[in-house]
């Protein structure tokens, strides 16, 4: 039966439509919709999401993307509506500085203080990796294991 | 009956890991030899208690009794029997029960390799692992008991979640608490050092293999975890730092410190109190992931159904544990000394570098989780932070680490000099850089990203060639002999090493150069994706035990050349009227043909979305070489010739 | 010493956090729109389709805008509470219709006891809910006089909710 189906389907074999009317403009839905919360869900973006919401935010994202509003202007739409929530890359203000920084700062305070740390430490510290009880002890532990 | 069995088996075990948890420690600490011998048959009662409370639950799922009120919430008599027990850690009371399971195996594990260790040590170690395991038996008991009646008994049970139902969900959580739980051995083997104030190279080496097997299973975990979220979710995604996800990366990444850090401290006595430090971050994260994904402080696809009791009771439990051993740490680490010297450029100093590295970026993952938290405990508003945050944060605090990762190996004990370094590299450099400018072009198109992730994955590449010809130098004999003569444990750094690579590799081409299609199609039509022809054939209805699909047949051709089949499914779980998606994938080293069926049009027209995802497989293909090289460490000579021994005195009286 | 009291002092910082933590919703996101005018919007009203329903229309009144919908079960757990809050005439109550049907909605009202709403809007399509930042019905917004949004209710509105926050909230408008 399907052998069928297909016999018949394939004397008509067709190129396969886009799903979406415009290519161009399902470009920058996709993108932007993989940088948006799906609101509804519990940690999704609208682009992996099937909630009803989600598909009316694309749609309306697809709308504006075809009155050729910039990713820029489409973001703040939805912000203005839904807060700075919907962003899975919160915006630079005084509130995320830490947030956007910090790995940064840390990195460069701990890179800082790695090489404070080697050189002091090269200065004081006598080279005496083990103690000659402790190296006895030691020898002494691993023998009895093998 | 069965399941008040399994009750009391919990509630006999608590009052042993009591024993277990007190006794012994007070034995070592006051010398009474009588006191200390109580942790290993405290730990093995224990571990036969929990196995049986266990085997109780599994009983009770697998012989579908309605009337606990855990197996009517997570199965269903329709329910393959896999399910049925894969479904025992389904939800969230089970798979705490498989926590102190886990935590149980370890233990018991423990007083079975643990000959060697001197007396004091061992009960220490066995006490602290029975105090975590009180911790986890209680919470069982008072807010969280999976032994509950429902009276009268469900007709049927509400089904395990239809996301669960899949192979991954039989493997992937136990590997995983495997991970998680294992972290719990370097951690009572530091807390016991610090007790004991015998922080020492010995204490190292015995830690290591324990931290190696823990970090080996955490990492299958993620990548089976990892792997399954790409078929079963529909679109091809990887890793989507979930919260729950970032709880099982931070302490791989601590634990990968760990590794590294125990190697220096057993090799030349340095950074033991640093190393103290990462064995309580390791477990500290695997305790806070517990709680992150438990409490519904978080919003997370995995999150349990949330409880505030349950969360307080975790967070007081947190603070007793974690901020018990970091007071402790406080206390007994200012008195570890510092070992061996070393110059500023040198292995130990490279190793050093490397594990401040991975902690800054396990701190970043941290910071980035619970910043929305943050913000929302301070009233500064809600926001999200979510993949773009993430991959824009954590590339450029790996690439340094992974640059380092390469030359280490090359790196002499003491002192190295760069100039020496930069000569024995200079050729795995150039090969590496030239690789990263011009394979893109072969490819298709250049970006900085692409050309970091190829420059990053061949520097390992060479670099790593480079380390073998050092260390197997041609000196006329046959290679076999050179090989073997090599330890495991070198070989198995190597390995997981190289598979750090290939994993670069894999998510750089596949980042760079995957193509889609989001397509509409009639039976007959065809859709082109990067040289491939996907045919579509039409869709037939399957019928599986509890659920009905329907699943597409796609050819696909390349050239003219039949490739793969695809059969995509969309299924309806009939209990919960849950509809999901089953990709079909085509897999092979080059590249995964993908494709998801979307919703039915009108007139025999499907939405269908193609995939085609190059080198994708590397991905998983890096993770397993990582396990591997754990495995081949693990089964180093010195450790199995020490375990050889230990089950032939076990044979003695 | 005191370098190794570090970690310890990190993780009691994030205890407090987390402690804090525990006591918030994660999923309750507060409006943008708060003391922003409320959207304009023009919709069908429920009891007949001829009839538009606008904000405009309540300039110069304290009122409230209540988003439902007949296939949203929390929604049934907050009508008696509005049918009390109508009865008592303390604030006029509208409500927004939301991707729902008319034969549905108007069963779904006869089998909660009644209409509490002076009148509702159709928003079929859900575009309004957008304008209104709506992502889980049902929720209930403040608007006052001058037709700015001075408060907002994410999901059922509850006798305590009421009482503590919207009623005296809505006095102080109504006297403003």
């Amino acid at each position: 039966m399907i052998l069928l189906c297909v016999l018949t389907f394939a004397a008509m074999a067709d190129e396969a439509r886009p799903l979406a009317a415009n290519p161009v403009t399902e470009v920058q839905v996709r993108r932007l919709s993989e940088e948006l919360r799906c609101l509804v869900c519990q940690n999704q973006t609208l682009a992996d999401s099937s909630a009803p919401l989600a598909e009316d935010l694309r749609n309306e994202i697809r709308e504006m993307a075809a009155k050729n509003m910039s990713d820029q202007e489409i973001i703040d739409y939805l912000v203005a509506r839904y807060g700075d929530f919907v962003r899975y890359r919160p915006p630079l203000k005084s509130s995320t500085v830490l947030l956007w920084l910090g790995p940064f700062a840390l990195l460069a305070a701990a890179g800082v203080g790695l090489v404070v740390f080697l050189r002091r430490r090269q200065g004081q510290v006598a080279d005496d990796p083990l103690t000659a009880e402790q190296a006895r002890q030691v020898a002494e532990l691993l023998n009895k294991e093998s | 009956m069965i399941p008040e069995i399994g009750h009391f088996a919990l509630i006999i075990a608590l009052l042993v890991a009591l024993v277990q948890g007190s006794v012994p420690i007070i034995g070592a600490a006051t010398g009474n030899v009588a006191w200390m011998a109580f942790a290993r048959p405290a730990a093995r009662v224990q571990f036969l208690l929990v196995l049986i409370a266990t085997g109780c639950l599994a009983w009770a799922f697998a012989s579908m009794d309605y009337s606990v009120l855990y197996v009517a919430s997570n199965s269903n008599s329709k329910l393959p029997l896999q399910y049925r027990i894969a479904a025992l850690w389904g939800g969230h009371e089970g798979s705490l029960l498989l926590w102190a399971f886990i935590l149980s195996i370890w233990t018991v594990a423990v007083t079975f390799f643990s000959r060697h260790l001197p007396d004091a040590m061992r009960a220490r170690i066995l006490g602290v692992m029975g105090l975590v395991s009180v911790g986890f038996l209680l919470f069982m008991l008072t807010v969280s008991n999976p032994f509950e009646r429902l009276l009268p008994a469900a007709v049927d049970g509400r089904d395990l979640n239809p996301l669960l139902q899949d192979p991954g969900m039989v493997f992937h959580p136990p590997m995983l608490y495997m991970g998680y739980v294992g972290f719990s051995v370097a951690f009572a083997f530091a807390i016991a050092a610090l007790l004991g104030g015998e922080l020492d190279a010995a204490w190292a080496r015995w830690s290591r293999p324990w931290t190696t097997l823990a970090w080996l299973f955490l990492t299958v975990g993620i990548m089976g975890g990892s792997n399954w979220a790409y078929y079963e979710l529909g679109w091809g995604g990887w890793w989507f730092w979930d919260a729950v996800e970032n709880a099982s990366f931070m302490p791989w990444l601590a634990g990968t410190a760990l590794i590294h850090s125990l190697a220096v401290t057993e090799k030349r006595g340095s950074f033991k109190a640093w190393t103290v430090l990462l064995a309580i971050c390791a477990f500290s994260l695997s305790l806070l992931g517990t709680f992150l994904v438990r409490s519904g402080v978080l919003t997370s696809v995995h999150a349990f159904a949330t409880d505030p009791q349950r969360g307080l009771f975790i967070l007081v439990f947190l603070v007793v544990v974690i901020g018990g051993s970091l007071a402790l740490f406080a206390w007994r680490a200012p008195s570890v000394g510092r070992g061996g010297t070393f110059a500023v450029l040198s292995r130990e100093s490279l190793l050093l570098a490397n594990n401040v590295l991975l902690v800054v970026a396990a701190a970043s993952v941290l910071l980035g989780t619970l910043y929305p938290l943050f913000l929302d405990a301070l009233g500064m508003g809600k926001i999200s932070v979510g993949p773009p945050y993430f991959d824009a944060v954590f590339a450029p605090l790996m690439a340094p680490a992974v640059f380092l990762m390469a030359v280490g190996p090359l790196a002499r004990w003491k002192k190295a000099e760069l100039p020496d370094l930069a000569r024995r590299l200079r050729w795995a450099f150039a090969v590496s850089l030239v690789t990263a400018l011009l394979l893109p072009l072969l490819l298709g198109h250049w970006t900085p990203m692409i050309g970091l992730g190829l420059f990053l994955a061949f520097w390992v590449f060479a670099a790593s060639i480079q380390t073998l010809r050092e260390r197997l130098p041609a000196n006329g004999q046959p290679v076999l002999p050179r090989v073997r003569g090599v330890p495991r444990a070198w070989w198995g750094m190597w390995l997981a090493h190289v598979g750090i690579g290939v994993f670069i590799l894999g998510v750089t081409v596949v980042k760079g150069y995957e193509t889609e299609a989001a397509v509409r199609m009639h039976p007959g039509d065809i859709s082109h994706l990067s040289g491939y022809d996907f045919t579509f054939d039409g869709v037939a209805e399957v019928q599986g035990p509890n659920y009905v699909a329907t699943e597409g047949h796609l050819r696909v051709s390349h050239n003219g050349q039949p490739v793969a089949t695809l059969n995509p499914q969309k299924r309806l779980y009939t209990v919960q009227n849950m509809p999901m998606t089953e990709a079909g994938i085509a897999a092979s080293l080059s590249g995964d043909l993908y494709a998801s069926m979307g919703e039915s049009l009108d007139q025999g027209e499907w939405s269908i979305r193609l995939y085609r995802k190059p080198m994708v497989d590397w991905i998983w293909g890096g993770c397993a070489l990582m396990a591997l090289g754990g495995l081949l460490a693990l089964s180093d000579r010195r450790y199995r010739v020490t375990r050889r021994r230990r089950i032939e005195g076990e044979e003695l009286p | 010493m005191k370098r190794f009291l570090l970690p310890l002092g990190i993780f009691f910082v994030l205890v407090g956090f987390l402690a804090v933590g525990l006591r918030l919703d994660p999923r309750e996101v507060p409006s943008p729109l708060i003391d922003k005018p409320a959207p304009q919007f023009s919709l069908p009203r429920l009891d007949n389709p001829q009839q538009m329903f606008s904000p405009k229309d309540m300039l110069g009144q304290v009122w409230l805008l209540n988003v439902w919908a007949s296939w949203c079960s929390a929604c049934r757990e907050e009508h008696p509470v509005l049918l009390e809050l109508t009865k008592s005439g303390v604030v006029p109550l509208y409500g927004i219709d939301y991707k729902d049907t008319r034969e549905e909605a108007q069963q779904w009202l006869k089998d909660g006891g009644g209409d509490p709403y002076r009148a509702t809007g159709m928003d079929i399509s859900g575009r309004v809910g957008i304008d209104y930042g709506v992502y889980g019905v049902p929720e209930t917004y403040l608007i006052d006089k001058a037709g700015i949004i001075r408060y907002k209710r994410i999901g059922p509105v509850t006798i305590e909710v009421l009482r503590d926050k919207m009623l005296p909230l809505i006095r102080e408008l109504q006297a403003k």
